[in-house]
C-alpha cells in the first residue's frame, strides 16, 4: 500500500480519527496538567478541532461552490461547537473540549468522499451516505449525552475527566461500526464501543448498583461477543472471507447450513446490543444502576449504531438469502414489541420504564428492517433518529427530577410536575406522546414510515401485531403523562439546570412542528433516501 | 362577492389554523410571565381564547355563504408539497364537509363563554387545549389527504384527554384513560387500512400511490379487500360515533369531562365518526357497505332500543343525556347506510342538529352543576320554581332531544327514518320505537328535575340563568328554531354533494354485480 492511498483512507476516516486523537490528548491533559493548564489547553484543543473541522467542512465538496453555504456550514460548526463546549464545561474543562470534539467529529462526518470512492482501508470501511448520515446523528447525540451529564456529575461527585475520554472513546466505536464493511471492523468497532460502556456503567464506582449493572453488563455482553464472534468465524468458513462484498458473491441463492448458522450466531450477538428480545436480559438492570446521564447515553447512540450496523451486516453480505434472515427479525421484532410494552406497564423506576420502553422501540425499528427492502431501511433510519431525538429529550427531563437532597427516580416523584415545573412538563408531554406515536408529533410519522415498508413487504400480521402493541405500550406514556398532570404535586422538585431545559426543550419542538413542516420533512427525507441509497 | 375575496387567500388553511395561533399566543403570554401575573394571564387568555375563536366563527361563515350549492367537487381547494410520494398538503371541503367547519367554528366559542366562570384554575392551558382541538376538529372536516386527516383525526385525542384528565370529575382519570386507549385502538387499525389503500392506489394509478382522498374515491378497489378495509375503518368510526356497543367509553368521558368538554364531545368529536363513514366508507368501499349494511342496521337498531332503555334509568343528568346521544348516533348510521338521498341527507342533518342540541343539554346541565355541584337527578326538582327562563330553555332542547316538529331534532330523525323505510320496514320500525322511548327518558328526566314543588332546600337559594348564560344559550336557541322550521338552509347545501355521492356509490355496485 503506496503513502498516498494510505494518507487519502485516513482522510476519510477524519472522524474516528479526531475522536481517538482527541481521546488521548485530553487523556494527557487530564493526567498530566493541573488545574489553570487544563483550561488553557482544553480551550486550546477545542478551538483548533473546531476550526480544523468548520474549515474542512467548508472548503469540502459537501456544499459546493456556493459561498454563502460555505459560510453558514462553518459558521454552524462553530456555534454548536461552542454550545456544547459551554453546555458541557460544569463538569470540567476537558468535558467540555470533549463535546467539542463530538461536535466536530460531526462535522467532519458530513464531507462525503471524493467521487468514485465508497470505502476505505481495502474496503474494510465504508464511506457512503449511510455511514454518513448515522455518524452526524451518533456524534450529536454523543454530545448531546456529555452536555446532559455535566451536572449530574458535578452533583453526584463524579466529575472525573474520564468520562469524557470514555465517552468520546465509545463514540469513536460506534462510528467504526456503521462503516463496517468486513467482519472484523465490524467486530472492532463493537468491542471499542462496549468496552468503553461497560466502564460508563459502572462508573459510579462506590455505587454498589451501578458496579452490579457494569459486571452484568459485562458478562452478558461479552458473551454477545462471543456469540458474535462464533457466528463470523462461521461465515468465514464458510464463503472464505470477511468482507462484505466478497461474502455476498460467496453466498449464491442455497446457502450451506453452515453459513446459516453463522448468520443466525451473528444475529444473536447484533441484536444483543440493540437489546431486542430475547436478548434483552441486561437491559432493566443496567439502565437502573447505570448513573443517569450513562443510561441516556446507552438509550440514544449505540442503539443508532447498532442498528445501522445490523442494516449494513444484513443487506450488504446476504442479500440473496433476505427471505432467511427476514423471518429472524420478524421475530425479533414481534418479541421486542411485546416484551417491551408489556414489560413496561408494572414498572416504577422510570430509569426501568424507558428500558422497557426502549426495546419496545427497537421492535418497532426491526420491523422496518424485517421488510428487507430499501424502503425499509429508510423507515428504520426515520424512525431512529426521531427515537434518538426524543429519547434524549426525555432523559433531559429525567435528569432534571432532582430533590434537594438528590437524584429521584420514581415515577411517583413526577406527580404534579406540571404546576411546579410547567415548561419541562410540556416538553416531556410532548415527548412522551411522540414516542407514544400520537399524531401530529414526529413519533407518528417514525411509525408510520416504519410500518408502510414491512406493509408493502406483504408482513400484514406484523403490522397489525405492531399497531396493537402501539396501544399497549401507549398506556404507559398515558400513565407518565396522567402523573405530570392530573395528579396532585408530590414534593417538588428543584429548578432544573439551564441545559436540560435547552436539550429537552429543542427536542420538545423538534417533536413538533419541525418534522411536520416541508421545508424539514422534504430535504430530510431525500437525505435518508441518499442514505438508503448506500446499501442499494 | 365574498368569493372573490375569499379566492385570494387560503382560507381553509387559516380557519383551520387561526386557533393554533391564538393558542401560541396564549402560550407566550403564559410563558413569559410571573407567577403574581397569574389573575390577569387568566384574563388574557379567556379574551384571546374568545377573539381568537370568534374570528375563526367569522370567516366559516364566511367560507360557507361563499360556498357553491350546486357544484358537487371540493372547493376552495388547496394543494401543496409536504412529504412526497402522493403524500401532500391537501385541502378542501364540499357540502357534506363545509357545514361541519361550520358547526365546529360555531360551538367553540360558546364553549369559551360556558367555561368563563367555571373554569378557574389553569385557565391559560385550558383555552391552549380548547383552540388546538379547534385546529384539529376543523382541520378533520376540510383535509383532502389520508394523512393529513389520520393526524387532524387522532391528534384531537391529545387535547380531549388533557381536559377530561386535567378539568374533568372525581373519576376523570379512568375516564380520560379508556377514552383515549379506545380510540386510539380504533383508528390504529384505519391507520393498517390507510397503509393498505396508499399501496393498493401504487398498483393501479398511473401516478403511483397516493393518498389523496379525491383520487383515492376514483379507485376501484376489489371486493375482498373492500371488506377488510370496510371493517378496519369501521372499528375506528364505530368507536368515535360511538356505536353499540363499543360505545362504554362515552357515558364516562362525558360525566367526567368539565362542561364545554362534554359539548364538544358530543357536539363535534362523535360527528367526526359520521363524517368518516360518508366520507370513506360509502364512495370507497361501496360493495362492502352495502354488504355490511344490514350489520349496522341491527346494531344502530339495538344501540337505540338498548340505550334509550339504559338512558331512562340513569340517576346521573349527564349520563342519561350522554346514553341519549349513542341513541341519536344510531339514527345517523341507519340514514347512511340507508344509502338513499332521504337517509344520507337526514343522516347529515341529525348530525348537525344533534351537534347543537345535545350541546345545549350539556350546557344546561353545566348551569345547575355550576350552582349545586351535584349531576344526580333525585337531588334536584321543582327548579320551575325559582329559575324559569331555565326551564324554558330547557324545555325547549328537551324537546329538540325528542324531535318534536319545529325543532331540528324532528327533521333529521324524520328524514332518516324516511330513507330506512325505503330500504327496510323494520329497521325504520325500530327507529320509530327510539323515537318514542326518547320521548319517555327525556321527558321524565325534565319532569323530575324541572317540574314539582322544590322538595331539597338547597335549592331554595338557586338563581336563574345570568346574562353569561342567555348570551351562550341564545345562537344555540336560535339554531334550534330555525333549523326546525327551515331546514332548506342546511338540504339545500348538502344535496348536490350527497346526490353525487349516491350517484357514485350506485354506480360502483351496478358495475361491480
Amino acid at each position: 500500500m503506496d503513502v498516498a492511498t494510505l494518507l487519502g483512507d485516513l482522510r476519510l476516516a477524519a472522524p474516528e480519527l479526531t475522536l481517538a486523537g482527541g481521546a488521548m490528548a485530553l487523556l494527557m491533559v487530564g493526567v498530566l496538567f493541573g488545574e489553570r493548564l487544563q483550561i488553557i489547553a482544553s480551550v486550546a484543543l477545542a478551538l483548533a478541532v473546531t476550526l480544523g473541522a468548520g474549515l474542512a467542512l467548508a472548503s469540502s465538496s459537501a456544499f459546493g461552490e456556493d459561498g454563502g453555504a460555505n459560510l453558514f456550514a462553518f459558521a454552524a460548526t462553530g456555534l454548536a461547537s461552542l454550545i456544547a463546549f459551554l453546555g458541557a464545561r460544569p463538569a470540567g474543562p476537558i468535558n467540555g473540549a470533549a463535546a467539542s470534539f463530538l461536535v466536530a467529529a460531526g462535522a467532519l462526518a458530513i464531507i462525503p468522499a471524493p467521487e468514485g470512492v465508497e470505502a476505505a482501508f481495502n474496503g474494510a470501511f465504508a464511506v457512503d451516505g449511510l455511514s454518513s448520515f448515522a455518524k452526524v446523528v451518533i456524534a450529536l447525540s454523543g454530545a448531546a449525552s456529555l452536555v446532559m451529564a455535566a451536572r449530574y456529575l458535578v452533583g453526584e461527585r463524579l466529575a472525573k475527566f474520564e468520562f469524557s475520554v470514555l465517552v468520546m472513546l465509545a463514540v469513536m466505536g460506534m462510528l467504526m461500526m456503521v462503516s463496517a464493511r468486513d467482519l472484523i471492523a465490524l467486530y472492532i468497532g463493537l468491542e471499542m464501543q462496549s468496552l468503553a460502556l461497560y466502564v460508563l456503567a459502572a462508573f459510579n464506582r462506590d455505587s454498589v448498583r451501578a458496579s452490579e449493572a457494569g459486571l452484568k453488563y459485562f458478562v452478558l455482553g461479552a458473551l454477545s461477543s462471543g456469540l458474535l464472534l462464533y457466528g463470523s468465524s462461521l461465515i468465514y468458513g464458510f464463503t472464505g472471507s470477511t468482507q462484505f462484498v466478497e461474502i455476498a458473491a460467496a453466498v449464491g441463492e442455497e446457502p450451506s447450513i453452515g453459513l446459516l448458522f453463522g448468520l443466525v450466531f451473528l444475529m444473536c450477538g447484533v441484536a444483543f446490543k440493540i437489546s431486542a428480545a430475547p436478548f434483552h436480559m441486561w437491559t432493566p438492570d443496567v439502565y437502573e444502576g447505570a448513573p443517569t446521564p450513562v443510561t441516556a447515553l446507552f438509550s440514544a447512540a449505540p442503539k443508532m449504531a447498532a442498528m445501522v450496523l445490523f442494516a449494513r451486516a444484513l443487506y450488504e453480505p446476504f442479500p440473496e438469502i433476505a427471505a432467511d434472515w427476514r423471518q429472524i427479525i420478524m421475530a425479533l421484532a414481534a418479541l421486542s414489541m411485546a416484551v417491551g410494552s408489556f414489560g413496561a406497564l408494572a414498572q416504577r423506576n422510570i430509569k426501568r420504564l424507558m428500558a422497557y420502553s426502549s426495546i419496545g422501540n427497537m421492535g418497532f425499528a426491526l420491523v422496518a428492517l424485517s421488510a428487507g427492502t430499501r424502503e425499509g431501511l429508510e423507515g428504520l433510519l426515520i424512525y431512529m433518529t426521531i427515537y434518538l431525538v426524543s429519547t434524549t429529550g426525555i432523559f433531559a427531563c429525567i435528569l432534571a427530577m432532582r430533590r434537594r437532597e438528590g437524584m429521584v427516580e420514581k415515577i411517583e416523584d413526577l406527580a404534579g410536575l406540571s404546576r411546579s415545573h410547567p415548561g419541562l412538563a410540556v416538553a416531556m408531554t410532548m415527548l412522551l406522546f411522540s414516542v407514544a406515536g400520537i399524531p401530529p408529533l414526529a413519533g407518528f410519522f417514525g411509525k408510520f414510515f416504519a410500518f408502510l415498508p414491512a406493509a408493502e413487504a406483504g408482513l400484514w400480521p406484523l403490522v397489525i401485531f405492531a399497531v396493537v402493541m402501539s396501544v399497549v405500550s401507549a398506556f404507559y406514556y398515558l400513565r407518565l403523562i396522567r402523573l405530570m398532570w392530573f395528579d396532585q404535586p408530590a414534593q417538588p422538585l428543584v429548578a432544573a439546570p439551564r441545559e436540560l431545559g435547552f436539550i429537552a426543550g429543542l427536542s420538545a419542538f423538534a417533536m413538533f412542528p419541525l418534522f411536520i413542516a416541508p421545508f424539514v420533512a422534504a430535504p430530510g427525507r431525500a437525505l435518508v433516501e441518499t442514505a438508503a441509497g448506500a446499501l442499494f | 362577492m365574498i368569493r372573490d375575496l375569499l379566492s385570494v387567500v387560503p382560507i381553509l388553511s387559516l380557519i383551520t389554523f387561526l386557533p393554533a395561533i391564538g393558542a401560541g399566543m396564549i402560550l407566550l403570554t403564559r410563558a413569559f410571565a410571573r407567577a403574581e401575573d397569574a389573575p390577569r394571564i387568566a384574563v388574557n387568555a379567556r379574551y384571546l381564547a374568545l377573539f381568537t375563536s370568534m374570528a375563526t366563527l367569522v370567516l366559516s361563515v364566511g367560507l360557507v355563504l361563499a360556498f357553491d350549492a350546486g357544484e358537487t367537487g371540493f372547493q376552495f381547494v388547496e394543494e401543496a408539497e409536504w412529504l412526497g410520494a402522493g403524500v401532500a398538503y391537501r385541502m378542501g371541503v364540499d357540502g357534506i364537509s363545509v357545514l361541519f367547519v361550520l358547526l365546529s367554528a360555531f360551538l367553540t366559542p360558546l364553549c369559551v363563554l360556558a367555561s368563563w366562570r367555571s373554569i378557574e384554575e389553569r385557565v391559560a392551558e385550558y383555552m391552549i387545549a380548547f383552540l388546538l382541538l379547534e385546529t384539529l376538529m376543523i382541520g378533520v372536516f376540510c383535509a383532502l389527504d389520508l394523512i393529513l386527516f389520520y393526524l387532524f383525526f387522532e391528534g384531537g385525542l391529545i387535547p380531549m384527554f388533557l381536559i377530561i384528565g386535567i378539568w374533568g370529575g372525581a373519576n376523570r382519570v379512568y375516564a380520560a384513560f379508556k377514552f383515549f386507549l379506545y380510540t386510539l385502538l380504533g383508528s390504529l387499525l384505519m391507520l393498517v387500512a390507510i397503509i393498505a389503500m396508499y399501496i393498493y392506489s401504487g398498483t393501479v394509478l398511473p401516478e403511483g400511490p397516493t393518498m389523496d382522498i379525491a383520487a383515492l374515491q376514483s379507485v376501484a378497489f376489489p371486493e375482498g379487500l373492500q371488506f377488510w378495509l370496510w371493517l378496519a375503518f369501521f372499528a375506528s368510526f364505530a368507536v368515535k360515533l360511538p356505536m353499540w356497543p363499543v360505545h362504554t367509553w362515552l357515558p364516562d368521558a362525558h360525566v367526567e369531562a368539565p362542561t364545554a368538554g362534554s359539548v364538544i364531545l358530543a357536539g363535534v368529536l362523535l360527528k367526526m365518526g359520521g363524517y368518516g363513514l360518508l366520507r370513506f366508507s360509502l364512495p370507497m368501499f361501496p360493495d362492502a357497505s352495502a354488504f355490511f349494511a344490514p350489520m349496522v342496521f341491527a346494531l344502530s337498531v339495538i344501540a337505540i332500543v338498548y340505550t334509550s332503555l339504559v338512558a331512562f334509568r340513569q340517576e346521573d343528568i349527564k349520563k342519561l343525556i350522554a346514553y341519549s346521544s349513542v341513541a341519536h348516533m344510531g339514527f345517523v348510521t341507519i340514514g347512511i347506510f340507508s344509502m338513499t338521498e332521504q337517509g344520507v341527507q337526514g343522516a347529515i342533518f341529525q348530525m348537525l342538529s344533534h351537534g347543537v342540541i345535545s350541546g345545549a343539554l350539556f350546557l344546561c346541565v353545566g348551569v345547575v352543576y355550576d350552582r349545586m355541584h351535584t349531576r344526580e337527578i333525585a337531588f334536584y326538582g321543582g327548579l320551575v320554581n325559582r329559575m324559569p327562563v331555565y326551564a324554558i330553555i330547557f324545555m325547549l332542547f328537551t324537546m329538540g332531544n325528542v324531535g318534536l316538529p319545529g325543532t331540528s331534532g324532528f327533521i333529521g330523525e324524520f328524514l332518516t327514518m324516511l330513507g330506512a323505510f325505503q330500504v327496510n320496514t323494520w329497521v325504520a320500525a325500530g327507529a320509530a320505537l327510539g323515537v318514542i322511548l326518547s320521548a319517555v327518558y327525556a321527558l321524565t328526566l325534565y319532569r323530575r328535575v324541572v317540574f314539582g314543588e322544590i322538595t331539597n332546600e338547597k335549592l331554595n337559594a338557586i338563581d336563574d340563568v345570568t346574562t353569561l348564560e342567555t348570551v351562550y344559550f341564545a345562537p344555540l336557541v336560535i339554531a334550534t328554531i330555525v333549523l326546525g322550521v327551515y331546514p332548506s338552509i342546511v338540504t339545500d347545501m348538502t344535496a348536490a354533494s350527497v346526490n353525487f355521492l349516491l350517484d357514485n356509490v350506485a354506480f360502483a355496485l351496478a358495475s361491480g354485480s
